[in-house]
């Protein structure tokens, strides 16, 4: 039986979901999806569309929205912040290593070629510092609850996690419609996230800025399915919102393209890929990018969020060592656990896997969207057999974990408050310190039964409560 | 700003006030095409000139309301119909999302798809429904942008495109014209003329402002005096091209620099000042209209340079 979050292991209520009980039984459940109506009405008028986690389809597209909050006590959440904040330390001191000297790869806890010989690993930035030593600006951690005490990491995404602006605007949609539920102030805020992204950026402004940082967010464009985050954030931050065709590189600094000339770039917080960022550097073909913004930024001309490169923290191979680097870096006992991960790669995990392959979640290491994975439980003999032989014939594609028994949370249904798995993502931020806002983004699955939380599969997202003591 | 924000509220505000006038256009092509005669004149062949579109039709055949509602109304693939006027004020409106406020969003975002489920047939049955519709879309946003969005430069983009395209289509709708307003059709007279001028004005929504200023007589010498030198009369050439001034005045201050543009646009002003319809008609109704043409389409070029656009 997974956890549910809402009930204790008597099955009466918890202390912190009395209020939210209380008004569910006030309002009714009609009246509750009468509301859940005009809140989907104010989404689609204010345009808040798109994909969560870059997971593709209509750009336009609005994604579902329960109103019934997720919600997690002080306590709770002092643990999760503690372990939040520890990972995102220990990713980025990670990322200065293996651009560096590799200790961690010296020390025999990571074998070399699973950084060196990756696609994420950039040579290009051997050697080079940036300011403050920060590789990742904004660390968003994927984690499910598997019981009342226990939390486990399902991902890291180092680069340009999204999905914040959801955060906020279900905030937002809640405190609008429903502001009695926040009178009492138990609530902590989540609003000052922009203001707070604002300060990190500014903090790790290039050598060459002497004044006031200028910041931007670059997006690729508005076709990009979360163009709407993009314009959002840089709304609320005051900053412009950039293009590639936008900037430009000359004299060692970035410009950007006003209606009163040039204008110097310090901070780019941009939410295109590596690849596309400069022709010059990466992807020769790519029509997108400013040509010459990396050898600047190797100059310190401008800073750039995150850093290109960032992208082999949160590789899968890599997860599976982030316990041994918070050992390793900060010398502390993990908060946060990974999720078992049996690597095929290995001859003697590789015998556990196909041994009880029929038990376990089997993925391909370079595979997502939950395209070619088995889940050994669901499965026929058949399939189990045919996915063994295919590990046998290339192990070091392969990986396996146990299956979950995923928490779920109380959902708005048709007739009754239901249950359905739910993750969570906070986003940690890193200037010259760390700042993480109490909240994140729950999405929440919104078939019943399902484990599968991805918008393009019927997930769906709601508010996220941390309460104050 | 960006050069790109501020050529993205520039064409925001053409696009828009360019669906309005076509709306327009279509009501005045409806008024005319059932006078007496009609078919004789071609009347909806003016308002595909006026559109500046002539030459997807055939020159030798005449136009008909079906093809030109299909063509400025629905069709995705004409630049200048009403579906994709709309579709593009929206796109620019989201690539400068941060400039606009809540209200001008919802204006733009609201029913912009409306006309993609709509067929000729259908289209037409509904006609003046949908030009009203469309003709709301315009005003409010117009209205959301007038009441709410910060007087800052990118407002002042805004409002010089709209009042670009407004003169624009004032000047070609007289274009297509003129030859009404010539005295000589003056001495044919009749009915048809009299229909002819008030469907003109009516496609600027001028007639009772009209009536207002000139009293009851319809003559050559007034509605040209209305229509291109009244300063009053929000649609007048003169009016659109005091808007010009005034907002690239403002943007000059911004900048503290003046661009071609801004000297454009005064001598443009200064010759509207220097003569009365008299003059105009002496020197030739036709001629005039064509350089007031060739002026707004070299300022437009003035201020994309001016301003770093593209």
């Amino acid at each position: 039986m997974p956890f549910y979050e809402m009930l204790d292991s008597q099955n009466a209520v918890r202390d912190c979901y009395a209020e939210v009980q209380s008004w569910v039984e006030r309002t009714g459940i009609a009246g509750l999806n009468r509301r859940l109506e005009e809140a989907e009405a104010i989404f689609r008028r204010i345009g808040i569309t798109f994909a969560v986690y870059g997971e593709g389809g209509d750009p336009e597209r609005l994604i579902p929205f329960d109103l019934l909050p997720r919600i997690f006590t002080a306590r709770e959440w002092r643990v999760l912040d503690r372990g939040i904040r520890q990972r995102t330390r220990a990713l980025n001191a990670f990322l200065h290593d293996v651009y560096h000297r590799g200790e961690i790869i010296r020390a025999g806890i990571i074998p070399g070629e699973i950084i060196y010989g990756n696609s994420a690993y950039l040579p290009e930035m051997a050697g080079f510092s940036p300011p403050g030593k920060v590789y990742s600006h904004i660390v968003g951690i994927d984690i499910v609850r598997t019981g009342p005490d226990r939390f486990e990491v399902l991902e890291d995404n180092c680069r340009t996690p999204s999905g914040v602006s959801y955060m906020l605007e279900n905030r937002e949609i809640m405190t609008r419609m429903f502001p009695d539920l926040f009178g009492q102030g138990i609530v902590a805020p989540v609003d000052d996230y922009p203001a707070e992204l604002l300060k990190s950026l500014k903090e790790v402004a290039p050598p060459a800025c002497k004044t006031d940082p200028v910041v931007v967010v670059l997006t690729p464009g508005s076709l990009n399915s979360a163009y709407y985050e993009h314009s959002f954030l840089a709304d609320l931050m005051g900053v412009e919102l950039v293009e590639p065709m936008d900037l430009f590189v000359e004299d060692g600094r970035v410009w950007m393209k006003t209606t009163g000339g040039p204008t110097a770039v310090d901070v780019i917080y941009r939410r295109i890929d590596d690849e596309y960022l400069d022709p010059l550097a990466f992807n020769p073909a790519s029509l997108l990018g400013i040509p010459g913004i990396f050898n600047v930024y190797r100059n310190g001309g401008v800073t750039l969020c995150s850093a290109p490169g960032a992208g082999i923290a949160d590789d899968k191979a890599v997860y599976t060592y982030v316990p041994e680097m918070i050992r390793f870096y900060l010398g502390e006992q993990p908060v946060l656990s990974n999720i078992q991960t049996w690597q095929c790669a290995k001859p003697d995990e590789c015998a556990y896997v196909l041994e009880h392959l029929h038990e376990l979640v089997a993925k391909e290491v370079h595979g997502s969207g939950g395209y070619g994975m088995l889940i050994g439980p669901k499965s026929t003999r058949e399939e189990v057999a045919a996915y063994a032989d295919r590990i046998r014939a290339n192990p070091s594609e392969f990986i396996a974990q146990p299956t979950l028994d995923l928490s779920t949370v109380p959902t708005l249904g048709p007739a009754s408050v239901v249950e359905r798995h739910a993750d969570f993502r906070p986003y940690c931020l890193v200037g010259k310190q760390l700042r993480l806002v109490p909240g994140g983004l729950t999405r929440v699955a919104l078939t019943e039964g399902s484990l599968v939380v991805n918008s393009s599969q019927g997930g769906g997202v709601k508010d996220t409560w941390v309460l104050q003591d | 700003m960006l050069s790109r924000t501020a050529e993205n509220l520039y064409w925001m505000a053409r696009y828009m006030e360019r669906a309005e006038s076509t709306a327009r256009l279509l009501t005045m092509g409806q008024r005319m095409a059932i006078l007496p005669g009609a078919h004789h004149r071609d009347e909806w062949r003016s308002v595909v000139r006026a559109t500046g579109c002539e030459e997807n039709f055939p020159p030798d055949a005449h136009v008909r309301e079906t093809d030109v509602v299909a063509y400025l109304m629905l069709d995705p693939e004409n630049p200048s119909s009403i579906r994709s006027c709309l579709a593009r004020a929206r796109a620019n409106g989201k690539s400068a999302r941060t400039m606009l406020t809540q209200d001008m969003w919802e204006a733009l975002n609201e029913g912009w798809r409306k006309l993609d489920s709509y067929d000729v047939a259908e289209a037409r049955q509904q006609l003046p429904g949908l030009i009203d519709w469309v003709k709301t879309r315009a005003m409010t946003f117009r209205g959301a942008a007038d009441s709410g969005q910060l007087r800052n430069e990118g407002h002042d983009f805004l409002r010089v495109g709209a009042a670009l395209e407004r003169a624009q289509m004032t000047l070609r709708l007289l274009d297509v014209k003129y030859y009404v307003l010539l005295p000589e059709t003056e001495v044919i007279g009749g009915n048809r003329d009299h229909y002819q001028w008030t469907s003109v004005l009516h496609a600027l929504s001028g007639s009772r402002a009209y009536h207002h200023v000139y009293g009851g007589a319809y003559t050559p010498w007034q509605i040209t005096d209305f229509i291109m030198l009244n300063r009053l009369f929000p649609r007048s050439v003169a009016y659109c091209y005091d808007q010009l001034a005034y907002r690239l005045n403002r943007l000059a201050g911004w900048h503290d620099n003046r661009g071609q543009s801004q000297d454009s646009i005064k001598a443009m002003v200064e010759g509207l000042e220097s003569v009365d319809s008299g003059e105009i008609f002496r020197r030739g109704l036709h001629e005039t209209v064509q350089n007031g043409i060739a002026h707004t389409d070299r300022l437009a070029n003035e201020i994309a340079q001016d301003y770093h656009f593209g």
